[in-house]
């Protein structure tokens, strides 16, 4: 690493690029993740990096924030070759990152979480409580984020989350900042706010790289831009040289048409109702019906309480008042295994807290859902051939990158991951099936097939329910429309009269 | 697209690529005997391998505990802990044995009820064993104590119980059929057969598939439809039901029951499992690998013994040994998370 801190202090620096990459080259056991690949970023731009799930996106950051030590190649640092070993060490260069993942500690407070290991001390060396509230408080006026410096993380929704990961690595004061896909559990506001700290950032210096699936994003917000296929390096242009066909035909080697391939299909029966459901201080009075093929959309700001709605209807924490019809039939969802009997699937928000087994291989996390509903097994005894092939057919139609399905499931790319659990819930055969931020972290090419899946379910009769923070995702699927403004109901609309204004009307009221 | 490529190439690659991680335990084992053969010829100048009956002798001590631990493995597996086995041991060792009284036996402890079939004390034994594993698992799934504590409190109350039932009397003679479950190779057979059997469970039943999950992420497994709690309260109950086997058939071989039988035999079924290669996070572990730790455990025990190491040598050692097994443990999982 560097040797002391003035060297990289803002403004010193003169040269061209604060960070370049040249020649690195990344092997995992069964996969080569980086290939001989270059990424050179100048100092008070945006440079998004883009490329298919699997492409070597977050190893090449974590190579540069010292998460992982690259095979071959280096990393330079304001003209000086980098030996980053630790994150610590990179954070010292003036490198900070904020992961795909978030990485928080539920049980400790914001400020707790944003300041650890640089504590504030007071005279007799033990940690200022107060000077910490002050400090976060102060960062969090810098940035306009509202949130309280002593709440617990634990209590904050995925959203939330992500902007203390955001304030957190914006505290470093660094002059590298990357960004893994921040965006892809906000919403529309969210993303407007953390654009307004990034134009921020960049104005003062800071060099962004930026990454993201969200091709609208780019072009709002990125100055260059660098493009990865399977672990090569493909081109690096100025954005504004380029068009959307053009990335995503530098991403994938093809080009792709119907980004949303919604077919209408018919509508048939009401398969759930529900009815002033309640769970107090985080939604009211919320009733809507779902029918057999109809495909709802649900929008609405971070806070909204979109999440809590489809998680009390699953049962993972049950409404206190109202109540929940399937198929006519009042059913007390009190847990998800009720849900599940009545044939729901819910794939949730949090891929890391609430879905994947990390640990655990591929097989072993599609097949889970599958097995809960007792019909791959005989009398205990799992049917794996039959459950491995069913894993394997759904894995090749999600285009799952993996060296093989035994691959532990910490071990793919964070897009990967998503599809995997796309899987689970896919081979459950749910009759109403509830998702929440489906196509999160998942690459174009990916995300229509996934679109066209799910119409092609609702296609067979299947209810889905889908909350969605992309606004062109919710308006290119839905059929209906529901938007949800501070825990209520704010109004429907049909797929006819839907646009961006009018949700957005809704959703702020 | 180039990525749909790496998806279907080798259908035939997929099942099984990776080795199983029992073999580096395996390894391990066999690194160990070889040491104590070569030790053997230059302290002692004779085999150790060589000897059959100190084998014999090596396996039967050990495999009453290994019933314990394969309880155990399943536990730890699900992201858990049981202290209380031992005590288990003692109190259905007590309870089991006052039932197993030969006919005409004077001094027996319930003198109407001498003489019985043996499957009565086997069964009331195991009972109790189950009722001891509901309490803990109940506490730990719907009060949400930590496992540690709970399984405390019961490692208190059930080794309290065993010197209460008969204020601190042992309790002997048994008939010929309740001894013959701890006579000759006994154990180790009960011990191959209750392997056996949770070797299947775990690796081809759904019981064991939920148990791997929950212990992976507890939430995630209850919002893929596992009724966590329910599921929590039948692993801890197998526990425990184990542990009473193991009471009965130390009860049997012994052909008596004091109140302090089993003590500290929760710690070495730990130790068993997590030499075995058990996670303590959850979410990994096999009984193979349980089945080499007890070995393993085995060969260092009867090893020291045959060097004619201080007794009390030997006890430091196993407790170095088994941090060493969880160092390595937390080691494997770092290099899973940073491969340089
Ligand atoms: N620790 C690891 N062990 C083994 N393979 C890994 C590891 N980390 C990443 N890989 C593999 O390296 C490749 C690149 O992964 P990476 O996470 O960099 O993708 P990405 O471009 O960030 O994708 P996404 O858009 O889905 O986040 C993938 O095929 C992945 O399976
Ligand atoms: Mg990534």
């Amino acid at each position: 690493m560097l040797d002391g801190q003035g060297a990289n202090a803002r403004g010193v620096f003169e040269g061209e690029f604060i960070l370049e990459v040249d020649h690195v080259r990344k092997e995992f056991p069964g996969v080569v993740a980086l290939d001989d690949v270059q990424l050179k970023i100048r100092p008070g731009t945006v440079h998004a990096l883009m490329g298919e799930n699997g492409a070597g996106k977050s190893t090449l950051m974590k190579i540069i924030a010292g998460v992982y030590n690259p095979d071959r190649g280096e990393v330079r640092f304001a003209g000086r070759r980098l030996e980053i070993r630790t994150p610590i060490d990179a954070l010292n260069c003036g490198i900070a990152m904020i992961h795909q993942e978030l990485n928080l500690m539920n049980t400790m407070t914001v400020a707790e979480n944003i300041w650890i290991g640089r504590e504030p001390k007071s005279g007799m060396g033990l940690i200022d409580h107060g000077e910490m509230r002050r400090m976060t408080r102060a960062l969090f006026d810098d940035l306009g984020i509202r949130l309280d410096p002593a709440g617990m993380v634990g209590d904050l929704t995925v959203a939330q989350k992500q902007m203390v990961e955001i304030a957190k690595a914006v505290s470093f004061n660094s002059d590298v900042l990357i960004m893994d896909e921040p965006t892809s559990a906000i919403t529309e506001t969210e993303v407007e706010h953390l654009f307004r700290i990034i134009r921020d950032l960049r104005a003062k210096g800071v060099g962004i790289v930026y990454i993201t699936h969200k091709m609208s994003e780019l072009f709002e917000i990125a100055d260059e831009l660098t493009v990865f296929r399977d672990g090569r390096y493909i081109a690096t242009v100025a954005a504004s040289d380029v068009t959307r066909d053009d990335i995503i035909r530098m991403m994938v080697g093809r080009e792709i048409t119907d980004m949303f391939p919604k077919v209408p299909c018919e509508i048939g029966e009401t398969i759930l109702e529900v009815r002033n459901l309640a769970l107090p201080g985080v939604f009211h009075d919320v009733s809507f019906d779902l029918r057999r093929g109809e495909i709802l959309g649900v929008a609405g700001l971070v806070g909204s309480g979109r999440s809590n709605v489809a998680e009390a209807i699953f049962g993972v924490t049950p409404a206190v008042s109202g109540e929940i019809r399937i198929s006519g039939e009042k059913v007390a969802v009190t847990s998800p295994s009720v849900a599940m009997r009545h044939g729901m699937a819910f794939l949730t928000e949090d891929r890391k807290e609430t879905g994947c087994f990390l640990d655990l291989d591929c097989i072993e996390n599609i097949q889970v859902a599958l097995l809960t509903t007792g019909k791959v097994d005989n009398r205990g005894f799992v049917n794996q051939r039959e459950v491995n092939r069913l894993a394997e057919e759904y894995a090749a139609k999600l285009r799952v990158k993996t060296p093989n399905l035994a691959e532990t499931v910490a071990n793919l790319s964070g897009g990967n991951q998503q599809k995997l659990l796309i899987a689970r819930w896919l081979l459950t055969e749910p009759g109403i099936l509830i998702l929440d931020e489906p196509t999160r972290g998942i690459d174009v090419g990916a995300k229509a097939e996934i679109h066209r899946l799910i119409t092609q379910l609702a296609g067979q009769g299947v209810a889905v329910l889908m909350i969605s923070s992309e606004l062109p995702e919710v308006l290119g699927m839905s059929d209906r429309i529901m938007v949800m403004h501070e825990g209520h109901v704010s109004g429907f609309l049909d797929r006819s009269e839907a646009d961006q204004v009018r949700v957005m009307e809704l959703a702020a009221k | 697209m180039a990525t749909q490529d790496t998806n279907i190439e080798r259908p035939a690659a997929r099942a099984h690529r990776k080795l199983p991680p029992e073999l580096n335990i395996l390894l391990v084992l066999v690194g160990i005997a070889l040491v104590f053969e070569i030790l053997g010829w230059i302290f002692q100048g004779q085999s150790f391998l060589g000897n059959v009956g100190r084998l014999k002798i090596m396996i039967l001590q050990v495999s009453v505990i290994g019933i314990i631990a394969v309880g155990v493995t399943q536990v730890i597996i699900s992201g858990g802990i049981d202290l209380s086995s031992g005590s288990v041991v003692g109190a259905v060792a007590m309870v089991s044995m006052s039932l197993a009284q030969a006919a005409g036996y004077e001094r027996a402890i319930y003198p109407a009820l001498t003489g019985l079939p043996v499957v009565v004390p086997l069964l009331v034994g195991l009972l109790c064993g189950a009722l001891a594993g509901f309490v803990n698992g109940w506490l730990i799934a719907y009060t949400r104590i930590p496992p540690f504590i709970a399984t405390l409190g019961m490692m208190v109350t059930a080794r309290g119980f065993a010197k209460w039932y008969t204020k601190g009397q042992p309790v002997s003679f048994p008939t010929d059929s309740f001894a013959s479950l701890g006579a000759g190779m006994a154990p180790v057979m009960i011990f191959l057969l209750v392997a056996v059997i949770f070797h299947v469970a775990m690796k081809y039943t759904r019981y064991g598939k939920f148990t791997y999950a929950i212990g992976a992420n507890a939430q995630a497994a209850r919002v893929s439809g596992i009724n966590v709690e329910r599921h929590l309260v039948k692993v801890y109950v197998i526990a425990a039901v184990l542990a009473a086997l193991a009471g009965i058939v130390v009860a049997a071989r012994g052909q008596t029951a004091q109140a302090g039988m089993g003590m500290m035999y929760e710690l070495d079924a730990i130790a068993m499992a997590v030499i075995g290669g058990t996670s303590l996070t959850g979410g990994r572990g096999s009984i193979i690998g349980t089945s080499i730790g007890m070995v393993i455990f085995g060969v260092i025990i009867s090893g020291f013994t045959f060097l004619r190491l201080d007794a009390y040598y030997q006890e430091m050692i196993k407790g170095v040994i088994i941090v060493a097994a969880v160092v390595a443990d937390t080691y494997r999982q770092q290099k899973r998370g940073k491969k340089t």
